[in-house]
């Protein structure tokens, strides 16, 4: 079996699973935020109206809550979701509740690693689509909606289909001025936004083993935007290491067998990849940045879960160094914790120097919700993970996704930028 | 299950223009159904009667995990949605909470019904009857777990054997 058959096989209870068994797989972590945390309790007061109870969490030490996509509350309705979501954690005696205004807190995905809330082997679930992400630490992954949330809640399992394994391997490492970001977008451009529906995309190969553990994470983060159930990374020592760092204690690694199977594989090598940016409206349609250059921007965003982890600002930060942004920008750091590591090492200041607004924690601007939301016509670049229409903003707006890398080298020419080309 | 069909000939409707992400803080079902579809039709709300169907391409429902997509289409009274293919939340979404049937169909069906046909959908004999134009198409059956979870009514009605 491969490590995603290993980890639903041991969560059901059996020797063995293959592709298309049903199976019902005992919850290790369930994570809701702002947004999902809402819909399960509306989930909650319709059962109850049908008779059923949910006095009782099946464990509320193995939830978490995030409040990550209208923080800092954007208005009304949204204040109110987050005192709803307070009561919640307080009625049903969650206490990992991450706080807006309360020391670490930040995007959902984001402090599942930086807290080590996910180990390697687990079955992890959340009420948002990126979810996938944490596979990179060798778990199981896998975004549901408020119902699936709440069934979990109350009984601490859920039935999924075993899915196939589609397995990309790349050898090599990555060019220095190509990102995990450019790989997964290379990835979806050749299967499309459907090409990993309802199937496992595994990483591997000497250009991951070579990769840090957020690298695999972005790369992880984005199998959601291939319609993939999970992605995931084989861990190894560098996962123990960083989650080790982070308070992780217990740490036992799953992985596949050496006759693991796959559907299919797919092979990359590092030293031919190059810069990619997705133009509108899908993830999927892929240009080489040399080949899109001419495309003038209004702003730069970097932030969300997909592109605003410490590396990911560290990377931009080695393009903003003692130059100016020509075009709005905004950094924004998807945990507390980034953001005090950013600050304490310089990083901050080099954005603020370079002209660069920095804001707080939140999906914001991702999800088109608040906090820097695009005008009609207005042209992005952007770290993020999404670009159909309306997704950032106005549904005539246009979002370019790309890299770190990329996203602070256009914000210092105004126009979509190779880092290699910067003077 | 008769009703008739409002069709977006096209590929990829995403979860951003079922239900734009600025509502994602609504949680009022009625109030989530005047926003559907939005992002792509913003005539939707006014056009849509109780019992429509919608029929699209593949990947329909791609993107976000936001169960207020099957909500808000639900609760402007669509009962089932006929596509070439959906993206796995919203396909999950839609059964697990009993919000509408995903049904998947073959290109035969998504090329020949029109905006407007009435059909007839019979999922136990996975048959889709085109009233309008007097043809019958096959649909794709629901693998055994939907089956049994759209009979129960949803998830939480569903006893696993």
């Amino acid at each position: 079996m491969n490590i995603t058959e290993k980890i639903l096989a041991r969560a059901s209870g059996r020797q063995r699973v293959a592709p298309d068994d049903v199976i019902f797989a005992n919850v290790d972590k369930v994570m809701i935020h702002d947004v999902s945390g809402p819909g399960v309790i509306k989930v909650f007061d319709k059962l109850k109206k049908q008779g059923i109870n949910v006095d009782k969490l099946w464990d509320p030490t193995k939830v978490w809550v995030a409040e990550d996509h209208f923080v800092p509350s954007a208005d009304k309705v949204s204040a109110e979701n987050i005192v709803k979501l307070s009561n919640f954690t307080k009625n049903y005696g969650i206490e990992k509740h991450f706080k807006y205004g309360m020391g670490q807190y930040g995007i959902c995905h984001t402090l599942s690693h930086e807290e080590a809330l996910v180990l390697p082997g687990e079955v992890y679930v959340g009420g948002d689509s990126h979810t996938n992400t944490t596979g990179a630490l060798g778990s199981f992954a896998c975004g549901l909606g408020h119902t699936d949330v709440a069934y979990v809640l109350l009984n601490g399992k859920i039935w999924f289909k075993v899915p196939e394994t589609l397995y990309f391997k790349l050898n090599g490492k990555l060019p220095e001025h190509v990102m995990a970001k450019d790989f997964i977008l290379k990835i979806i451009g050749d299967i499309s936004t459907e090409g990993g529906a309802y199937k496992t995309m595994q990483f591997g190969g000497s250009g991951i083993d070579e990769m840090s553990v957020e690298s695999r994470l972005t790369l992880c983060n984005m199998t959601t935007e291939a319609g993939a159930k999970n992605g995931i990374v084989e861990p190894d020592q560098k996962v123990i290491d960083y989650l080790t760092s982070r308070g992780a204690k217990n740490i036992s690694l799953v992985n596949g067998d050496n006759d693991a199977e796959y559907e299919k594989i797919y092979e990359y090598e590092g030293s031919e990849m190059e810069p990619i940016v997705a133009k509108p409206f899908s993830p999927e349609n892929i240009s080489i940045v040399r080949e899109t250059s001419s495309v003038e921007l209004d702003k730069s965003y970097i932030g969300s879960c997909t592109g605003a982890k410490y590396e990911d600002l560290e990377a931009a930060a080695r393009i903003l160094k003692g130059r100016k942004v020509k075009i709005r920008t905004e950094v924004l750091p998807a945990s507390i914790s980034i953001y005090k590591r950013a600050m304490e090492n310089g990083l901050l200041k080099i954005f603020l120097d370079a002209g660069v607004t920095i804001g707080p924690p939140t999906c914001g601007a991702c999800c088109g919700a608040h906090m820097g939301v695009l005008a009609k016509d207005e042209i992005c670049i952007s770290t993020t993970n999404r670009n159909f229409p309306g997704r950032m903003g106005h549904v005539d707006s246009q979002t370019y996704l790309s890299s770190p890398l990329v996203a602070a080298a256009s914000a210092v020419t105004g126009k979509i930028t190779d880092p290699r080309d910067l003077n | 299950m008769k009703g008739n069909v409002i069709k977006y000939e096209r590929d990829n409707i995403d979860t951003d223009v079922i239900i734009p992400g600025q509502y994602l803080k609504v949680h009022d079902y009625a109030e989530l159904a005047l926003h559907a579809m939005e992002g792509l039709d913003p005539d939707f709300h006014s056009k849509v009667k109780d019992g429509d169907f919608i029929l699209s391409g593949r990947n329909f429902g791609c993107g976000s995990s936001r169960e207020h997509a099957p909500i808000a289409l639900s609760h402007s009274g669509i009962k089932a949605v006929l596509a070439l293919s959906f993206a796995r939340i919203f396909y999950r979404n839609a059964v697990d909470g009993a919000f509408l049937l995903p049904i998947e169909i073959e290109e035969d069906a998504y090329s020949d019904i029109s905006e407007g046909d009435e059909i007839d959908i019979d999922i136990h004999t996975n048959e889709i009857k085109n009233l309008t134009k007097n043809k019958t198409y096959k649909m794709k059956p629901f693998s055994e777990i939907i089956g049994k979870i759209i009979e129960a009514g949803g998830l939480f009605k569903y006893k696993p054997d």
